[in-house]
């Protein structure tokens, strides 16, 4: 019985660990807000027929993500290096500046979905903002590494 | 005179004269008047591809300028380099501050040769090295568009370099080995014609090649490992390697790498960023078919590794 509690414990807190492990937390949202993205990418460039319902549902997934994003928990101090990351030093430089620029991504998605697109034509504005949003942050808050 | 003094005067004789030669070699040298004559009028409608294509708003208007505070050229931006730091001067229409004075030869010594109107070498961080590939025609319609752009008035600060690099004349020896106007890449005579639009592209006026091909020792670019990637110029981080070799983007369909360039999208769903983020903005401003036609040459021109040392492991 002992065992089995020494066991579950020693399983909880390597759950735990892992899910303390804010580099890999943060890659695994931009993962998936990327392929949110890479969805509409292929609807506005005509690779995939619009479908209303389909565009909306990417778009939630894009705010439900992008809600997620709590820049506090995911870039806190000390996550500066390691696994991979190409996170700028420029993010706990410019704390302020960072945050405003995720703000701002989280204003966008939450306008177009609060107002669907209706046709492909519609999506292309809404989008066009998102994907600059993208840009614009990475530009400053990314460093790409060999 | 004794041994000693004769191998003295040999030295200095022979450290004079290099010195002569260094000078006459060293001497900024203007376009020729062949060169001059081809740049005709100039179309300033036309010039504004030409302004888009080579990207001057990225180190001419101020920084992360959007919509027409791109056409406000009073410089300022920073480039913090090994060498020391570039500073991109006022090139608006101000005739005291910005180069409002300049005739259209001025304007074309700078662009295609490197010199100042006052005769002195500029430094290559402004990417001369690249526009001497432009056409003189291209060159004279840019200088049209600017025209018609507004004047700033405010000098932006001189560089900050260390010896030897705050001498000038220096220069002259820098392009003496790098400066030259005939393509990177030599295409086959029955080349699509995209393949050598492009080249046109990217070579000349894109200068694609300043940082996304690495340097030697003396700040060349290495075209035998053209447009393999570098060590960025500024910072910690790395310019992709836009081949099609081990580590660039052979994966990327013509399709694709037009389709990154109009919208900063990359075909595994992530976007542009750090310096390539202005670089896109100017593309995207490009015609369709002329980010077809980078694409098209970005397809054809030999494969490379990545031209920058693998990443460290970290931890």
């Amino acid at each position: 019985m002992r065992k089995l509690v020494i066991a579950i414990s020693v399983l909880a807190f390597t759950g735990a660990a892992a899910s303390a492990d804010p580099i890999a937390d943060r890659q695994a949202l931009m993962k998936e807000r990327g392929k949110l993205v890479g969805t509409l990418s292929k609807v506005v460039k005509g690779e995939q027929a619009f479908d209303a319902a389909a565009v909306l549902d990417a778009l939630k997934g894009l705010e439900a993500n992008a809600e997620k994003f709590d820049t506090e928990a995911l870039f806190p101090v000390g996550s500066e290096q390691g696994s991979d990351t190409t996170a700028a030093p420029k993010i706990w430089e410019d704390k302020a500046g960072f945050n405003a620029a995720e703000d701002k991504y989280l204003a966008d998605v939450k306008a177009a979905v609060a107002t669907p697109p209706a046709d492909v034509d519609a999506l292309k504005g809404p989008f066009g903002a998102i994907a600059k949003d993208c840009g614009a942050c990475h530009q400053t808050y990314r460093i790409k590494k060999g | 005179m004794g041994r000693a003094g004769k191998l003295l005067g040999a030295v200095v004789i022979l450290g004079a004269a290099a010195a002569v030669v260094g000078w006459f070699l060293s001497a900024p040298v203007r376009l020729d008047a062949d060169t001059i004559a081809k740049l005709g009028a100039g179309d300033a409608a036309k010039g504004k591809r030409i302004f888009f294509a080579g990207g001057c708003a990225s180190c001419h208007a101020g920084a992360k300028a959007e919509g027409d505070a791109r056409f406000e050229l009073a410089g300022g931006v920073e480039l913090k380099t090994a060498f020391g730091t570039f500073v991109a001067p006022n090139i608006s229409q101000d005739t005291r501050d910005g180069i409002g004075a300049w005739s259209m030869e001025d304007f074309a010594n700078a662009m295609l040769k490197g010199v100042s109107p006052s005769g002195e070498h500029l430094y290559p961080a402004f990417p001369y090295a690249s526009y001497a590939r432009m056409k003189p025609s291209d060159v004279a319609d840019l200088y049209a568009f600017m025209k018609t752009l507004p004047a700033v008035s405010g000098k932006a600060p001189g560089h900050q370099l260390p010896f030897p690099f705050n001498i000038r004349r220096g220069i002259g020896l820098w392009k003496l080995a790098y400066l030259d106007d005939r393509p990177v890449i030599d295409l086959p005579a029955d080349a699509p014609e995209a393949v050598v639009a492009g080249r046109y592209l990217v070579e000349g006026p894109g200068h694609c090649g300043e940082c996304h091909t690495p340097r030697d020792f003396a700040g060349g670019p290495k075209k035998t490992e053209w447009l393999a990637g570098a060590v960025a110029a500024e910072g910690d981080g790395i310019v992709p390697n836009i081949t099609s070799g081990e580590g660039g983007i052979g994966d990327w369909s013509a399709e694709d790498i037009a389709s990154y360039l109009e919208n900063g999208l990359t075909p595994d769903f992530d976007s542009v960023g750090g310096a390539m983020v202005e670089v896109q903005k100017n593309m995207a401003e490009l015609p369709p078919e002329d980010r077809a036609a980078i694409a098209a040459y970005l397809k054809a021109i030999p494969p490379h590794p990545n031209g920058y040392p693998p990443r460290k492991p970290q931890r």
